[in-house]
């Protein structure tokens, strides 16, 4: 709750995508993508177990792929934050190997060991983390890491999830169409409606952006977190299986190796495809070779529905912003599937614009996260983003309907209040239903989480009068208070994630990476936790001099300067369990110290504001 | 503090959508917890900046703006039952319905009685929308109860035929 200034050095921005990674960092007022040791700028997204034991990340990994498939991921993005009820179309499609007992949080099979989505993401993060520090030479310990706009809560936190794992303190998730426009919009335009049109390797996003003299206002967003040039690669590669298994008869597609292969040749055809009227599928598997021929026309009308499929949820988002195409001024191309002429072609008829190809489709998201780390860290001045939250969140009530509270495309933060109270004499606790979607029955929406209001006071029913306050953050992650609005006092809840890891979850997975054998990981975690705890000391220290510390009561008081001497104490051990143990005491026992700080500053702010 | 205080400016029907983003704008500046370096600062501003995205929600919305004025001024803007129709309305919503009937039973003659219905209210609606800012600027020229009354009474009668334009929008 307390905490002081942070030093703003080395804050990189990364694209954490679904095929590839990259990532960038301010260089004299310009965002610049930072290469690996091998010189590529992109790091494949795949995790790969080596049978020693020891993880590879990135183009070593993708040759994996096919020599070890068993130990070897891609396209991890598409499980983050989802439950195995949710992914059962992609398991037709992808060759995860999924771990028997997974439920709501996915376990993926490596070999012999098994990891979380957010798990296999860190170690994409921790090669990136690395790639920035040997360049930069100097340690990295902050991050702004993009999202897909359309990414609901879960899938949000499980990518924050991952940074933490990484050792990295995710200072912002940005929309991934939003640090697009900021790439682009460094010296560009003042005034303008900008479209972003954004289909990666696994996800779509559309989002249209007002402009103004630096302030990047997003009017509405929209899109499909499962779609994307894996689907374009899946029918190419269906035809070629199905191809093989008539000219060969032999059924390839449940051969990990083969298929392995096949994709590679299936995604070098297709890149040709961009470029050429013509390209072929070479494949050779075990001496024999398989060769087809696919023309442009063949291409498209094998993905025209696709392509169709990001059609609608740009008009809905048109709509939703309230313009027409007529008043778009710019459209920008995201994501390396906006290189295929028919997408192109689509956009422009749709937006009847030319879009931007200017930069690199592939990099711009890291660029525009770079520029919002810029942001943060005081680098780039005068310019500011203000996104949306994709999905409007509810809460079930009476009947199984979802009662907005939250509607889609507000401006975030946001926030709504909602007073609750008991059905029966007596009742001391309330379970509350928080749902994501447009749709009106709870059920059909995404469930987010349950909360229990708890060790509410006995008392007739309907009497209680719990407040409930759902803040949407900047990173459009919900944070939920509650408080008697009887008393005014902070009310107990209990949050059950429906799909993400809890904190306690989280830290298990960071003291199992140690065990591994991971020193930096050990190192990163005290020196967080270290600046974790000078931020509360000197905060207290501040609020020491305060009207709000001459309030407590003495044996507050006293709570509160034996919790300090303990942190102090453990505060140069090795053990970060012990520092954030210590910090968290402190932070439960100086609770009412700060609500009475931030009650008071949040009036200023108000207040002190001129026009 | 009340979402036109947070915007510092007087309680108002009729605003300048144009003045208020400029305000929201300056505001966005001033209070966003991007543009703040220390962490306290950061949670604070996120709370402001919460309070004024949610003003600007309303304040921006002349529906939503005008129902947050009459509930500061202390009328009841609950659920108006949608089944109670305005009796100068009953003759349209039947013959609605029934052309809403004969589609589901497979009868796309309704189709264009359908498309004209859909033109009749949204026409009622600019009409009221007029009104309404009529209303609106009275009001912002003397703060009379009656008037607000008024409004309410436009407001229910808009909601009741925004959401007969909704029944009109059948997919094909």
């Amino acid at each position: 709750m307390f905490q002081i200034e942070f030093d703003n050095d080395n804050v990189v921005g990364i694209d954490l995508g679904t095929t590839n990674s990259l990532v960038a960092s301010m260089e004299a007022a310009r965002p610049e993508i930072i290469a690996g040791e091998d010189g590529d700028k992109l790091v494949p997204s795949v995790v790969s177990l080596t049978p020693e034991g020891d993880v590879i990340v990135g183009n070593r990994a993708r040759q994996e792929l096919i020599d070890h498939p068993d130990r070897t991921i891609y396209s991890v993005k598409r499980l983050m934050g989802r439950g195995i009820a949710d992914v059962q179309d992609e398991l037709k499609l992808f060759p995860f190997h999924i771990a028997p007992d997974s439920e709501s949080i996915i376990r993926v099979q490596l070999g012999e060991r098994t990891f979380t989505p957010p798990e296999i993401s860190a170690f994409i993060l921790r090669r990136l983390k690395k790639n920035a520090e040997a360049a930069l030479d100097a340690p990295v310990t902050k991050a702004v890491i993009t999202v897909p706009a359309y990414f609901n809560d879960a899938q949000r936190q499980a990518t924050r999830d991952a940074g933490r794992i990484a050792g990295l303190e995710v200072l912002r998730l940005v929309n991934e169409p939003t640090a697009a426009a900021l790439a682009y919009g460094l010296d560009k335009r003042q005034q303008g409606i900008i479209a972003v049109y954004d289909l990666g390797g696994g996800t779509f996003d559309i989002s249209i952006l007002k402009l103004h003299e630096g302030i990047f206002e997003v009017l509405a967003t929209n899109g499909d977190t499962h779609l994307g040039g894996d689907d374009i690669d899946n029918r190419l590669l269906r035809i070629a299986l199905e191809d093989i298994q008539s000219e060969w008869g032999d059924d390839l597609s449940h051969t990990g190796e083969a298929v392995q292969t096949l994709r590679r040749d299936v995604i070098r055809a297709k890149e040709a495809l961009s470029f050429q009227p013509a390209a072929n599928i070479e494949f050779d598997w075990r001496g024999k070779h398989y060769h087809r021929e696919i023309t442009r026309e063949l291409f498209e009308n094998l993905i025209k529905d696709i392509v169709d499929r990001t059609l609608a949820p740009c008009r809905a988002c048109m709509k939703d912003a309230g313009v027409t195409p007529e008043q778009i001024d710019e459209v920008v191309l995201v994501g390396g599937s906006t290189r295929i002429p028919m997408v192109r072609s689509a956009v422009e008829v749709l937006f009847r614009a030319r879009p931007h190809t200017e930069l690199n489709p592939d990099e711009v998201v890291a660029l525009g996260a770079a520029v919002q780390a810029g942001i943060l860290s005081g680098s780039v001045e005068n310019q500011l983003l203000l996104d949306v939250t994709p999905l409007s969140l509810g809460i079930e009530i009476a009947g199984g309907l979802a009662s907005k509270i939250i509607h889609r495309n507000s401006t975030i933060p946001a926030s709504a209040s909602e007073t609750f109270t008991t059905g029966v004499d007596g009742q001391t606790n309330v379970l509350i239903h928080v749902v994501q979607g447009e749709r009106e029955m709870a059920k059909d929406c995404r469930s987010l989480l349950r909360f229990d209001l708890k060790d509410i006071a006995p008392m007739p029913a309907g009497m209680p009068r719990i407040e409930v306050r759902f803040l949407i953050d900047a990173n459009g992650i919900l944070n939920v208070t509650a408080r008697d609005a009887r008393t005014g006092k902070e009310q107990s809840i209990d949050v059950q994630p429906s799909y993400g890891l809890t904190l306690e979850q989280t830290e298990a997975m960071i003291d199992e990476a140690i065990a591994h054998g991971d020193e930096d990981l050990q190192a990163a975690q005290v020196a967080g936790a270290r600046v974790e705890a000078d931020r509360i000391l000197l905060a207290i220290e501040k609020a020491r001099k305060s009207e709000a510390w001459d309030a407590l009561a003495d044996d507050e008081r006293s709570q509160i300067t034996a919790a300090i001497r303990q942190l102090q104490t453990v505060y140069h051990g090795a053990d970060h369990h012990a520092i954030t143990d210590a910090i968290a005491a402190l932070n439960e026992i100086t609770r009412g110290l700060a609500e009475n700080m931030m009650n008071a500053a949040v009036n200023t702010a108000l207040k002190g504001t001129k026009v | 503090m009340t979402y036109f205080e947070v915007f510092e400016i007087p309680p108002s029907l009729a605003l300048d959508a144009r003045d208020l983003e400029k305000r929201f704008y300056a505001l966005s500046r001033k209070l966003h917890p991007d543009l703040r370096r220390n962490p306290a600062e950061r949670a604070q501003a996120e709370e402001a900046t919460a309070v004024l995205n949610d003003a600007y929600r309303v304040l921006r919305d002349p529906v939503a703006r005008a129902e947050y004025v009459l509930r500061l001024e202390g009328f009841d803007v609950g659920k108006q039952d949608s089944k109670d129709v305005p009796p100068e309305l009953l003759e349209e919503v039947f013959e609605l319905n029934m052309a809403l009937e004969e589609l589901q039973a497979g009868d796309t003659d309704a189709l264009p009685q359908l498309e004209s219905a859909r033109q009749r209210f949204a026409g009622m609606r600019a009409e009221l929308d007029t009104e309404l800012q009529r209303k609106f600027a009275e009001w912002d020229e003397a703060a009379e109860r009656d008037r607000l009354a008024e409004v309410r009474g436009l407001l229910n009668r808009r909601k009741y035929i925004t959401n007969l334009i909704a029944k009109t929008n059948v997919p094909d």
